[in-house]
């Protein structure tokens, strides 16, 4: 048991109170926008990794999870009605905005939202054994549709710009560093939570059965499981990560707008997943870690070459090192112990 | 008891099943025999909600079969192997009975681990003889013992009625004789519907035989009268029946 | 109702597009289990090719070899590593189309071009105009075309039978790694095809592929595998619900219609309008 959690606990003390001594505000404001999409990746972890379902829609929930708190900050700042919406002419704020003042509501709607969505799309698409590439082919057309909506909605969403020029979170002043460590200690706190939350589901009874649906969802049917149900269930539960990975993200990096969440942002933490490792919930979410802190890298340093080396790096991975960063690791061990 | 009234089954306008009709009294242990494309897989498909039929009625233990799902027909007490065993290879041989006995558990009490193994498991593993196999994971058995787990996966469930495909097939003589002595007992407090082709395994383990042909019962009774009648060897290209199935490669 | 049936002809022009495009996925899919999401770069290699060329007529068979001979090269390459294992295959190919999309921005620029259309194609008859005349034109030839190729030949028919049962098809003695090869290259070569059309209709950008190979993947998904029949009904149909989503509605609702319309579609038909029927336990 004790060394079991050993890994996780030194991870944690790292996290949570190196990181914090070491890194200057930027950096540790960095990290917490990689922690967010470590939320994500852990709830594609489970989606896929576990239970086989590709889903190529994170985005959307993410950006759901997104809107609200962005949508919560922006009632919350006083001075009448939202900046772009004075810019775009709209007159009175929209009904659709009104509940996001409270603070519950709004957090409630980041988070249920996306797990409500997912929970109708799954089952649909669940009960009629739709699956495999037909999942990920319709979560990817939900992630197209979904920046498109908000693209042309200008005056509800701001458009295209999404929204930005948050000051305050609960009280709290965004430009202040405290603000941003606290933030940062939050995100961290939240994703060791889910961490240890998801590692319990993937290790109970619940996990085995997402291994066997994963690997034979007929079969399943006829031990008296009902696959859609599970299914659903844990599509829902990574899309609730997702919204909350959302919200946390919008006070941490101060921006919510559709190019965060369409295609190619839901693909590239897919991508990330593989590369760290999809088969483990950890190689998840080092992945993110990884893929977003050599994303800042390289595009400080070259702009365009950051798609090649995505690409690249993605091929490459998916030929040699299907088991991602963790598979090697693994190896890695295994050949030194034997 | 299993009760199927003309069932019809049709294939891009092919007839599967031909107006079947089928009793299986509470505890029997009953073969299903008949040449290729007779209908016999095809048969358990429709009892299990595989397929749907576009004509009849099956009934068991008072419930309608047609038109429920499959895991609402297991969930009635009706379970079945496939003729291509499927195990879950990534899990251990425990792990997957403990799957089998386990979808009568409500969706939140699997968040929990597995601790221990249940009174179903362990029975399910002391019959089928894989005790020693518990902790080994399901990828590496034989092909024999990958059979015996799917039949002990079937067990974990409880079920009150079996449907078996083709147990035997690919198995070696020894292997056949421990299937059968394993079927044997589970007919004792089972009902028990059996696919078999090979007629030396029927000989020695059936009691009553149904033979199928062309989507149609041709015959049904005991052993000696099914191979003793002259439509089934005629069925069996006109050798006898005896020669013809026990030859079947 | 004019402006009603002003949308005709844009819905089926889109749809005839789709066409294009779904036909090289549907067969890629159906046949090999090959998710292509580089296939949206072969369109966006087609349109360069007739930007190149600046001259549609000798552009349209052009294309067809450029997209053709990536699409081979991918095939080849990468790809036939990856058969049994779609969803990984899905990644791999995106991370070939980021790198593509790259390349056409270092190659040309990012910001968009403009293939000049031809002036015999300016004008139309009545609400028709026949620059989307030609790409129904063309969208109709290629079915025509894969079609003599499915059922007239005896690559096409060997063909059929992988996309069947492969694993029967490669005991019988056809040489499957062929077939995937062909099939491969025409698919790709009709992705080429409809990026040259699509230069008739709007700009040519890098990410130009990215705009139509999520709704391609749906008329794939609505139609049914490796089915040229709904394939061509599938594509009809997104193209004018697409189109007439867009006049009724607002342009930002029409993409949710269309999602919400294949959604409900599978409701009725989840394996899309037509099936090969199967009694494996897969």
């Amino acid at each position: 048991m004790i060394r079991r959690n050993l890994p996780f606990a030194a991870v944690a003390v790292i996290v949570l109170v190196v990181a914090p001594l070491l890194l200057e505000p930027f950096r540790l404001s960095l990290l917490a926008k990689y922690l967010c999409y470590a939320i994500v990746a852990l709830g594609i972890g489970l989606a896929w990794g576990q239970a086989g379902m590709l889903t190529l829609g994170q985005g959307v929930f993410f950006g759901l999870g997104g809107y609200s708190m962005a949508m919560h900050l922006k009632l919350t700042e006083g001075g009448g009605l939202p900046d772009f919406m004075v810019w775009s002419g709209v007159e009175e704020l929209p009904a659709l905005w009104v509940p996001f003042g409270d603070p519950v509501l709004a957090l409630a709607t980041a988070v249920l939202g996306p797990m409500l969505i997912a929970a109708v799309l799954g089952t649909l698409v669940f009960r009629q054994r739709v699956r495999g590439a037909y999942f990920a082919i319709l979560t990817q057309a939900l992630a197209a549709a979904m920046v498109i909506l908000l693209v042309g909605q200008q005056g509800l969403t701001g458009g295209t710009n999404g929204m930005t020029n948050f000051f305050d979170v609960f009280g709290q002043d965004l430009a202040d560093d405290s603000t941003q460590r606290g933030l940062y200690l939050v995100v961290a706190s939240v994703l060791g939570v889910l961490y240890l939350a998801t590692r319990q589901l993937v290790n109970s009874r619940y996990g085995r059965l997402l291994v066997a649906i994963r690997d034979g969802e007929d079969r399943v049917r006829f031990l008296g499981y009902d696959p859609a149900l599970v299914k659903t269930v844990t599509f829902a539960l990574s899309a609730g990560m997702a919204g909350l990975a959302g919200a946390l993200f919008v006070p941490v990096v101060g921006i919510i707008s559709p190019a965060l969440l369409g295609v190619v942002p839901s693909l590239e933490l897919v991508v990330a997943v593989a590369v760290g490792g999809r088969h483990a919930l950890a190689g998840a979410v080092l992945g993110a870690v990884v893929m977003g802190y050599a994303q800042t890298a390289f595009s400080e340093q070259f702009a365009d070459g950051w798609l090649y080396l995505q690409g690249a790096l993605f091929i490459l991975v998916m030929t040699l090192a299907p088991k991602g960063i963790i598979g090697v690791a693994e190896r890695w061990r295994r050949a030194r112990t034997t | 008891m299993l009760e199927l009234r003309d069932v019809q089954v049709v294939f891009d306008g092919f007839r599967a099943l031909d107006g079947v009709n089928l009793t299986v009294p509470d505890g029997e242990l009953r073969f299903l025999i008949g040449p290729n494309g007779a209908g016999k897989t095809t048969l358990i498909d429709v009892i299990t909600g595989l397929t749907r039929p576009v004509a009849g009625s099956v009934r068991f233990a008072g419930h309608d079969l047609v038109g429920r799902k499959e895991h609402q027909i297991v969930r009635l007490g009706v379970g079945r192997t496939f003729q291509t065993s499927v195990v879950f290879e990534e899990l251990t041989v425990i792990e997957n009975l403990d799957l089998a006995a386990g979808f009568r558990r409500p969706l939140w009490t699997l968040a929990r681990r597995r601790r221990g193994v249940s009174e179903a498991v362990a029975e399910a593993l002391a019959r089928t003889g894989l005790e020693d196999l518990a902790e080994r994971s399901a990828g590496v058995l034989s092909h024999g013992q990958r059979q015996w787990l799917e039949i002990g996966m079937l067990l974990a469930q409880r079920p009150r009625l079996l449907l078996l495909d083709e147990p035997v097939a690919g198995m070696s003589k020894d292997e056949r004789e421990r299937t059968g002595e394993l079927l044997t007992r589970i007919a004792d407090d089972h009902t028990v519907v059996v696919v078999e082709h090979d007629m030396e395994f029927l000989r020695r383990h059936a009691s009553t035989v149904t033979v199928l042909h062309e989507g149609r019962v041709l015959v049904e009774g005991s052993v000696d009268q099914v191979s003793a009648d002259p439509r089934v060897q005629e069925v069996y290209l006109g050798r006898k029946a005896s020669d013809a199935v026990g030859h079947r490669p | 109702m004019s402006a009603f049936a002003n949308q005709l002809p844009i819905g089926l022009s889109i749809g005839a597009v789709l066409l294009l495009i779904a036909l090289g996925l549907t067969f890629t899919f159906g046949q090999m289990g090959v998710i292509n999401m580089a296939h949206g770069e072969f369109i966006m290699a087609g349109a360069y090719t007739a930007f190149l060329l600046g001259d549609l007529v000798p552009a349209l068979p052009a294309a067809f070899l450029v997209a053709g001979t990536m699409g081979l090269i991918l095939e080849r390459a990468a790809i036939r590593h990856f058969y049994g294992r779609p969803l990984d295959t899905l990644l791999l190919t995106w991370g070939v189309s980021l790198v593509l999309q790259q390349l056409a921005r270092d190659l040309f620029g990012a910001p968009n071009v403009q293939v000049p259309a031809p002036a015999w194609l300016s004008g139309g008859v009545g609400i028709l105009p026949y620059n989307r005349l030609f790409i129904m034109g063309l969208a109709v030839a290629g079915v025509v075309a894969v079609w003599a190729y499915l059922t007239r030949t005896r690559l096409g028919r060997r063909t059929q039978a992988v996309v069947q049962n492969r694993r029967l098809a490669a005991t019988s003695g056809i040489d499957t790694g062929r077939v995937d090869m062909l099939t491969f290259f025409v698919g790709s070569g009709l992705a080429g095809v409809a990026g040259v059309a699509l230069t008739l209709i709007g700009p040519v950008g890098p990410a130009l592929g990215t705009y139509y190979i999520v709704d391609a993947f749906l008329v794939v998904v609505a139609g049914g595998l490796g089915q040229l029949r709904g394939a061509v009904l599938a594509a009809a149909g997104l193209g004018l619900l697409n189109s007439y989503a867009e006049f009724w509605s607002d342009a930002s609702l029409a993409k949710v219609i269309v999602l919400a319309a294949v959604i409900a579609f599978l409701q009725v038909r989840p394996q899309g309008m037509f099936v090969l029927r199967s009694r494996a336990l897969t």
